[in-house]
């Protein structure tokens, strides 16, 4: 659930040992809580790229990207919320599946495009992607058949046009938002 | 050439101009410390405690402007590091801090002395590294010196595996330090510094918040031209206190919980605050929604995260002080502010700091004296407490980076090692350490270092015989009740005497002054036991989360309070 205060926040990182304890013990001190945390390997090599849903608390979001931008193995970091960008993240779901409710969850899944991966004969895993809205709304359909284990992947995030900002040469150091 | 690890350490040490380090040894920096005979060019001074090594080199670099190196072994001499890391860290010092760790092979298996030194020192260094192969060593040396003294300086930790310092490899020292994630900014932003320039001009009561920020920068020169350009007044910070000199006219003394009232007042009704260098920390600014509630405020600082933490700001200046001031000053307009500068003179006649006529010895009656005898010619040390907040108060420092003291950790103990770290960059100053007799004991073995070494430290005690500022809390907010404040102290002469120091007691008032001559002439660390006022409060006082409406001035004026809003001392 997306509450009003929470941030979508990019940034692009060294590929090192402790990176990312760097940058979620640096959220545990300041007090932001992380709704969700991706991360994998970016275009350029060495690099890696995170996404993660923040909540600033009642902190302002710029702290956020400041005190992230501080760390020397953050290279670049982009609040996107406002931007106009596309979102997606996938969900593992195991559900109750007996013969008699078998066939609903079925098109439940159709309808959500999403994709069978194993049955048996008590359970279904199903794979679906989609924006968080999207996730949760399928989990909330199926919760009356019993689910019995979601994995989420996290959300991850790209701003739509041409020069995805994160590859433009913003540095460390370079003034605040606002001057 | 093939270079051992060590070796290549030590050279890099060289290279970047370090000839003392502060350290301890241990089985994981052995390696290290059997190098160092090869390199009799630098001098390894041996201290009683790690951390004591950390607060040596802070002192040391806070004196000099050039950076201190601490040495640990692994797991227990690391983690004795924290403290002074931590309190580096916070007064934004540059350090450098090497410590050894066990074997690669070992590393993950809870070893003999394993202990994970960059996890724990994460959250108090500015940056740091585990090396994990020898050739790497003189990049991240490199690295480290570079980080630690550029941007907003600060602590930077190096873990080197006992096996990757007998390691060898090429040396290959980096001409160019390139970290794509951090780049400390040079340009001045002209347009936010005009902004800023036509705020001041267009001003009837400005004033400037100095802070560590201008002495780090160095732009002692640029401050004062702004001020007297413009007579604007200056407040100094805790640890922006000799950033402008005491005894000028437009100084207007220290902010905050135990800043002057007319600093306060100052504060209270200026139409525009020029912070330089200062981060707004709670003890300058007490409550925040009655803080300058009239003051358009311009930040320059240059960490952009300080800028709008803590208060909003009007004109944000990321920036280094000193290229900043001087591309002002041509925009800043000739102006005098006679009513304003009048006004606070006025508060200053009618707020005065100033010393009851006490049978006993007042701390601030020491303080004084020794500024009289050093005549502002010596470099001041203090621990945390009552006795740190008078130093603050009446130590009148004309000279640049003379007032040194742990201000946003308010480490108890940095007073001795601090020192005794300044003394060693400043050996050509007197260096009086203002002590408290709890901080004082916190870390009074390095009087063995000072005795070893001939580090001629004077030791000012303030003793008196409690836990200070604590017993001062418990008597505003706890009703008296003294808690785990009284303290049973040695005798410090016969202790001075043990180390084969000069130990000198002084009980009464006359005393005071041939006790500082003494131990000025005296050409070897010094020890004076002060038997000060045990009752004595520092005044005024603004209790956490209150404002300058309620500030406290004296004695008579303490009415029982309920416990501060968010009490922590
Ligand atoms: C390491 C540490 N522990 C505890 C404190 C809390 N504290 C702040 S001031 C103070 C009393 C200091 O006593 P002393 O050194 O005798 O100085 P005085 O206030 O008496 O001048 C204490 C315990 C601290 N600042 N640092
Ligand atoms: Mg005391």
């Amino acid at each position: 659930m997306k509450i009003s205060t929470q941030r979508t926040i990019t940034a692009l990182v060294e590929d090192k040992p402790g990176v990312l304890n760097r940058v979620t013990s640096l959220f545990r001190r300041r007090g932001f809580n992380i709704g969700s945390l991706a991360v994998g390997p970016s275009e350029i090599p060495n690099l890696s790229r995170l996404t993660f849903i923040v909540d600033p608390g009642p902190g302002d979001v710029e702290q956020v990207t400041k005190q992230l931008l501080k760390l020397i193995d953050v290279i670049k970091v982009v609040d996107v919320t406002d931007s106009e960008t596309v979102t997606r993240e996938m969900a593992l779901v195991k559900v109750k599946a007996e013969a008699t409710s078998r066939s609903e969850i079925i098109q439940i899944i159709e309808i959500f495009r999403a994709d069978i991966l194993d049955v048996s004969p008590e359970s279904i895993i199903l794979e679906v992607t989609g924006d968080s809205k999207k996730v949760d709304a399928i989990i909330e359909l199926l919760r009356g058949f019993g689910i019995m284990e979601v994995m989420r992947t996290g959300l991850v995030a790209m701003t739509r046009g041409k020069l995805g900002p994160l590859t433009s040469s913003h540095h460390n150091g370079t003034s605040p938002k606002g001057d | 050439m093939k270079l051992t690890g060590s070796q290549m350490v030590i050279e890099c040490l060289l290279k970047e101009g370090v000839h003392t380090i502060f350290g301890y040894p241990g089985g994981a920096i052995l390696p290290f410390y059997q190098t160092l005979p090869q390199y009799p060019q630098l001098r390894h001074i041996l201290v009683r405690h790690e951390q004591g090594a950390t607060h040596a080199a802070d002192g040391f670099s806070r004196a000099t402007g050039k950076i201190g190196v601490a040495v640990a072994t692994s797991g227990p001499g690391a983690t004795n590091m924290v403290t002074g890391l931590a309190t580096a860290l916070m007064d934004s010092s540059p350090l450098i801090a090497i410590t050894g760790q066990v074997a690669r092979s070992a590393i993950g298996k809870d070893a003999f002395q394993e202990t994970d030194v960059t996890g724990v020192t994460m959250p108090v260094t500015k940056h740091n590294y585990l090396v994990m192969d020898a050739k790497d060593i003189p990049r991240i040396m490199r690295e480290a010196f570079y980080i630690a003294q550029t941007g907003r300086p600060g602590p930077v930790l190096i873990d080197i595996p006992k096996d990757v310092q007998q390691e060898l490899a090429e040396f290959v020292w980096p001409e160019i330090v390139d970290l794509a994630g951090y780049k400390p900014l040079s340009e001045v932003p002209h347009a936010q510094v005009k902004k800023a320039a036509e705020l001041i001009n267009e001003s009837h009561r400005p004033l400037i918040l100095a802070g560590h920020g201008v002495t780090i920068s160095g732009a002692f020169h640029e401050l004062r031209e702004l001020a007297e350009k413009a007579q604007i007044p200056v407040v100094t910070t805790l640890l922006g206190i000799s950033s402008f000199p005491e005894s000028h006219v437009l100084h207007v003394g220290m902010p905050g919980m135990h800043g002057t009232a007319y600093a306060n007042y100052a504060i209270d009704s200026a139409d525009v605050l020029i912070a330089i260098g200062m981060r707004f920390d709670d003890r300058v600014t007490g409550k925040l929604s009655e803080f300058a509630p009239h003051a358009k405020v311009i930040h320059i600082d240059i960490d952009p995260a300080e800028i709008g933490k803590n208060i909003k700001v009007d004109v944000p200046i990321v920036g280094d002080v000193k290229p900043v001031l001087k591309a002002m000053l041509p925009s800043i307009a000739k102006k005098t502010h006679t009513e304003w500068v009048s006004q606070i003179s006025l508060w200053r006649k009618e707020h005065p700091l100033h010393l009851r006529d006490t049978k006993g010895i007042q701390q601030q009656y020491v303080i004084q004296k020794i500024q009289e005898v050093t005549k502002g010619n010596g470099i001041i040390v203090t621990g945390v407490g009552q006795h740190q907040m008078w130093a603050a108060q009446y130590f009148k420092s004309d000279m640049p980076g003379t007032f040194i003291s742990s201000g946003g950790l308010g480490t108890m103990g940095f007073e001795v090692p601090a020192a005794m770290g300044a003394q060693v960059g400043r050996p050509d100053m007197t260096v009086w350490s203002i002590a408290g007799d709890g901080g004082f004991q916190m870390t009074m073995s390095e009087l063995g270092t000072m005795a070893q070494e001939k580090i001629p430290v004077k030791f000012a005690i303030m003793n008196n015989g409690y836990l200070g500022m604590v017993r001062q809390w418990q008597e505003v907010f706890y009703q008296k009740q003294y808690v785990a404040t009284p303290l049973f102290n040695p005798d410090f002469v016969k202790l001075a005497e043990a180390y084969g120091m000069l130990g000198l007691r002084v009980t009464e008032k006359s005393e005071v002054i041939p006790a500082i001559k003494a131990a000025m002439n005296y050409p070897g660390p010094v020890l004076v036991d002060f038997r000060v006022v045990e009752d004595d409060n520092v005044f005024p006082m603004i209790a956490p989360g209150t404002s300058v409406k309620q500030m406290i001035e004296e004695k008579e004026s303490l009415v029982a309070m309920e416990d501060p809003p968010e009490a922590s001392s």
